[in-house]
């Protein structure tokens, strides 16, 4: 890699007044006004505000095993193209991410690739099975250093093994990650139950198995006095569950997906299943409560849940279709166009939601730190006056699902910096 | 008429009186020795069926064939859902042939619509029967009837009358097209069954609901019972099959309640002994018979009117 620095003229930090960021020998090396190139190369940042590098807890990269859908190389690239300089690349690949050998795989792919780092997330339980404990400790000690658990994709249902994963992952300071979906409540399930999975005779899938096995876990955690994080919240009861938790001082997080933040039930009348997501698309005032408890903190984290696909498992009838979408290069878009266009969130309040929080959360050392001097140089550059049209065949992801196809939205990161190198410039892959 | 028949709720109530007075002429047909119009002479209808349903095919197959359009059986068991051939590649086979209707039974809710709308195919698509969803068809057969037995002033109205639809609502694509459609003629459709086969939102659906049966039927101008199909019987919806026949089935015993001129109706295939008794299904009030030549009469004026015919019998 060259050793080149950039001087990245005029950017609104946070938002705010023009300044100039030098970035050299990987971090952040001088903050201020009219700085001196010196060398540098120069960006011109003016009208883009400056984020640290963005930080996604959860990405399915599908790599190994699914590699017609994402590879840790094609993934990686959506995610620079998106913003995002760390993802955490989730457990549920082929074979499962549960041993040290498969994640310290994809954590070397990841570093082959170089477009982000990835983290891998280690499997709660053998084989995502939910019967026993995976091997949690090998892959916190492993080359990955594991600190992120989850089974997403199933849930831990069992309360036996939740307390137990719970208490175990306190050793080295992991935190579990939890799918929460009740499985007997949701055998079967297609989209959100309501009047419209009553109509359209699609199998429905109940806000209650959602938000009974968060208040259980919620209650776990109070007992056994671990940390707890919350996939994907999708309803307004999650969230005045988790509100309850966090008053009662119980050591939860949450996340919420752009896609929860901004689509709604009402998609499902076109048994187009690219709309066929897990947790599925809520009602307007669930949308309401998650944007109200994203900006009021409630929900710690935006994370995209990022699902790639390939064409013909979503080209079918409904119910054949795979849940989920893609997320990673829409995310900061949908993120402006709810909250921060809405007056609902500041910029700074952003950079909290998409990478302090959630490199707190996953225990990442070298992301999610404010843009100052000695601060690791993980930038990006975003132009939110800008709108575009989505069209998914200029995806860097190998796989096409994106429910915003054809639809507007604001704002396009213009550079991403790793370390100071760049991973985008003038919006392409460098 | 819309381009496609997906669900009762593309019908207006225009189209669907439309629809049955058409069938209304037609059904005259069933009585001649010669039973044949040269309306869709050249026209090919397939038949395309997912899961399977003779009773539904063959009634199909003879509309089409009496309105001497080519007809194509195409039965595709193992969808896309058990790693068969997709949806998609039998859509684009059929396309290929150059169907001009495409009659598809599939088991997912809403695969005629995804065959409608996702630009496989061209031709129209008549829905004969999606999962758990709708079948619109068997509600026009079922209006058909009604409106022969109770029907007031002009074909198709049923205007005040009383219809209960009594069983598995949830699981039932027979009760939503039902639902819809004879709210749409001006019924009065009371849905009946025991509150765990009742679905979400049904208090959104133009209906009352009720889980006393006893209640509902001395009121009611039609009873129509739904089958309780077996997988159900074990799935925790109800205790056990006796206590569901002594509740919601319709016997002897409760048919006696019923007004003089009700008439008792069933989709078939009957399941006797569990939502119906023997002595109700063989009993002069019931219509189930008549429903079945009814069926072929109502497909004949679907395909007719969805292919483009101006009047029955008017062309050559």
């Amino acid at each position: 890699m060259s050793t080149s620095s950039y001087l990245v003229q005029n950017a609104a930090v946070l938002g705010g007044e023009p300044t100039d960021l030098l970035l050299r020998d990987g971090v952040v090396a001088e903050v201020g006004t009219g700085l001196a190139a010196d060398g540098a190369e120069v960006v011109d940042a003016t009208g883009l505000v400056a984020l640290p590098g963005l930080v996604d807890l959860h990405t399915h990269l599908r790599e190994p095993g699914r590699e017609d859908a994402e590879t840790v190389e094609s993934g990686t690239q959506a995610a620079a193209l998106g913003g995002f300089t760390a993802v955490h690349a989730m457990a549920n690949t082929e074979p499962v991410a549960d041993t040290a050998g498969v994640v310290e795989q994809v954590w070397r792919l990841g570093r082959e690739a170089g477009h982000c780092d990835v983290y891998p997330v280690g499997a709660v339980t053998v084989g995502l099975q939910g019967e026993r404990l995976a091997e949690l400790g090998a892959m916190a000690d492993s080359a990955a250093r594991v600190r992120v658990f989850s089974d997403d994709g199933k849930c831990v249902s069992d309360a036996v093994l939740m307390r137990r994963a719970l208490e175990y992952v306190k050793a080295f300071d992991g935190v579990v990650a939890q799918h929460a979906q009740e499985p007997r409540l949701t055998e079967g399930a297609q989209m959100n139950e309501g009047e419209l999975s009553g109509r359209l005779g699609l199998t429905g899938w109940p806000a209650v198995a959602e938000e009974a096995v968060i208040a259980r876990d919620c209650l776990l955690a109070e007992h056994v006095g671990s940390r707890l994080h919350v996939c994907h919240v999708s309803t307004a009861g999650s969230v005045q569950i988790v509100r309850e938790a966090k008053a009662r001082g119980v050591d939860v997080t949450a996340e919420a997906c752009p896609h929860h933040l901004i689509l709604t039930d009402e998609l499902a009348a076109t048994y187009d299943p690219i709309y066929k997501v897990n947790p599925p698309l809520r009602t307007r005032a669930d949308v309401e409560a998650l944007r109200a408890g994203l900006a009021d903190g409630t929900i710690d984290i935006v994370a995209t849940d990022h699902a790639p696909h390939p064409h013909e498992d979503k080209d079918c009838e409904w119910a054949a279709a795979a849940f989920g979408m893609l997320g990673l290069e829409t995310a900061l878009s949908i993120v402006q166009e709810t909250m921060v266009d809405a007056g609902l969130l500041d910029w700074a309040g952003v950079a909290e939601r998409m990478s302090y929080a959630p490199a707190r959360i996953g225990r990442v050392a070298d992301h999610g730190q404010p843009l100052e001097v000695g601060a690791p140089a993980n930038v990006v550059l975003y132009d939110p006056s800008v709108r575009r049209t989505v069209d998914p065949a200029r995806s860097a992801s190998l796989s096409r699902n994106t429910p915003y196809r054809g639809m507007e939205l604001p704002g396009r990161v213009v550079a991403t910096f790793l370390r100071g190198r760049p991973t985008v410039l003038a919006g392409a892959l460098v | 008429m819309k381009r496609h028949l997906l669900s009762a709720a593309d019908l207006s109530r225009d189209d669907a009186e439309l629809v049955l007075q058409t069938a209304a002429e037609l059904r005259s047909l069933a009585d001649r020795p010669i039973k044949k119009l040269p309306a869709l002479r050249g026209r090919t209808v397939v038949n395309l069926f997912f899961e399977d349903s003779t009773r539904t095919r063959i009634s199909f197959e003879a509309a089409a064939k009496r309105l001497s359009a080519d007809v194509i059986n195409f039965s595709a068991k193992g969808s896309s859902l058990s790693k068969g051939e997709s949806l998609k590649d039998t859509a684009l086979t059929l396309e290929a042939m150059g169907a001009d209707a495409v009659v598809v039974r599939h088991g997912a809710s809403g695969a005629p619509h995804r065959l409608a709308h996702s630009g496989w195919v061209r031709s129209s698509v008549v829905n004969a029967g999606d999962g758990t969803h709708e079948h619109p068809t068997q509600a026009l057969l079922d209006a058909f009837t009604l409106s022969r037995h109770l029907g007031r002033g002009k074909a198709g109205s049923l205007d005040g009358r009383r219809v209960a639809i009594v069983g598995d609502v949830l699981h039932s694509r027979v009760a939503r097209s039902n639902a819809l459609l004879l709210a749409t003629l001006g019924a009065e459709v009371t849905l009946v069954a025991p509150p765990t086969l009742l679905p979400v939102g049904v208090d959104t659906w133009p209906v009352e609901t009720s889980y006393d049966l006893d209640a509902v039927i001395p009121k009611a101008d039609a009873v129509m019972m739904l089958r309780v199909q077996r997988e159900r019987m074990n799935g925790g919806f109800f205790p056990t099959p006796r206590e569901y026949s002594r509740r919601y089935g319709l016997d002897g015993r409760r048919m006696a309640t019923l007004q003089e001129h009700t008439i008792v109706m069933h989709p078939g295939p009957m399941v006797r002994g569990m939502e119906i008794s023997a002595d109700v299904a063989d009993s002069d009030r019931s219509v189930i018979v008549e429903q079945v030549t009814n069926g072929v009469a109502v497909r004949m004026a679907v395909l007719y009117l969805l292919l483009g015919g101006a009047q029955p019998g008017g062309e050559e």
